[in-house]
């Protein structure tokens, strides 16, 4: 099967801060990867520090922002439209059958998204569901693997250790650029970092400098 | 936005009296508090293009922080902690109160036509 990867998450910026390295090793061996990012985080409450967004100006510049990471990330981007904090109460048949619309075209080799139940967010939760149900909607031979991001507090000691661990240091360079791209977001996170460290880009790859995720078992 | 100046934003408050406007109103703490403090909790609520009309607006308070209520024909609207506010160009009223990190903590907006997205 011909390799390409699809990243599924419902938040611009999820990507950056939970796959980028991953992304960009991809990439790097020159293997196609889609984003199919699900909102614009309209509803975000970061709205740059000192404050240059407002909730009716967010979804725009977020979308911008987006748009500069996946070009930073050399990835194809596809934004599915949904709102932001909504996705939980969408149907989630219908969310799976709107992503494998696209699965099917793509025939992906693997799919990133998060782990249902483990993703803190309801968006997470919700559409890391919904991309499981797409993926399990392929026959099994020709089903993509599913590494799913867990990031809850409890999921080492609930579901044992991830057995994916990517090591994303050597690329963090631009792990920091596409985090970077999302200005509205990372703003909030810099200050916290910058009070610890003078290093930001140093302090950032001793807390995101490993992506993990646990091959999902159908 | 703005530091709230509360004259000028009495008058745009009055403007939009007695007519129908669409409401956002919200409050969040986001959905990641009790993921950062266990003993917190993860509460908020918002309400998008509510469509009201209401007979009398008022701004509250002084230095850092209003209140804003709007007396509608049978309840109200109120919103706690507003700091900021601007008349958009597309002439909607945006209020929102944020916290030293700059995060949104409460928003309440008024038009007269709806809010897109
Ligand atoms: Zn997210």
């Amino acid at each position: 099967m011909k390799e390409h990867v699809v990243v599924i998450y419902p938040h611009p910026d999820d990507e950056a801060f939970g796959a980028s390295g991953t992304i960009t090793t991809f990439r790097e061996k020159g293997i196609p990867v889609t984003y199919l990012c699900g909102t614009l985080g309209e509803m975000g409450r970061n709205m740059g520090n000192p404050t240059f967004a407002t909730r009716e100006t967010l979804p725009e510049i977020r979308k911008q922002e987006l748009i500069r990471a996946c070009e930073i990330l050399d990835v194809d981007l596809k934004m599915l439209g949904y709102r932001d904090k909504t996705l939980e109460f969408e149907s989630t048949e219908e969310v799976a059958e709107h992503l494998y619309s696209y699965l099917k075209d793509i025939k992906p080799s693997l799919v990133i998204t998060h782990y249902p139940g483990h993703a803190v967010h309801p968006d997470h939760d919700a559409f890391g569901a919904a991309a499981i149900k797409a993926a399990e909607k392929f026959k099994e031979e020709d089903r993509p693997t599913v590494w799913a991001q867990a990031i809850s507090r409890t999921h080492e000691e609930e579901l044992g250790g991830p057995d994916i661990q990517n090591d994303v240091t050597p690329v963090f360079k631009k792990k920091f650029e596409t985090i970077m791209a999302h200005k509205s977001q990372a703003d909030g996170m810099i200050a916290k970092v910058k009070n610890e460290s003078d290093d930001i880009e140093e302090a950032t790859k001793t807390w995101l400098g490993v992506e993990s995720f646990y091959t999902w078992q159908f | 936005m703005e530091p709230i100046e509360i004259d000028v934003l009495q008058k745009e408050i009055d403007h939009l009296a007695n007519k129908d406007v669409y409401i956002h109103l919200e409050t969040t703490n986001g959905a990641y508090a009790s993921h950062f403090n266990k003993d917190a909790y993860n509460v908020g609520a918002f309400i998008r293009n509510a469509r009201v009309q209401y007979e009398r607006g008022k701004i509250v308070g002084a230095g850092t922080t209003y209140r804003v209520g709007l007396k509608l024909d049978i309840g109200w609207i109120y919103a706690e902690g507003v700091n900021q506010f601007e008349l958009n160009q597309e002439g909607r009223l945006l209020m929102a109160g944020h916290d030293r990190e700059g995060r949104l903590m409460v928003a309440l907006q008024i038009s007269e036509k709806p809010f897109q997205y």
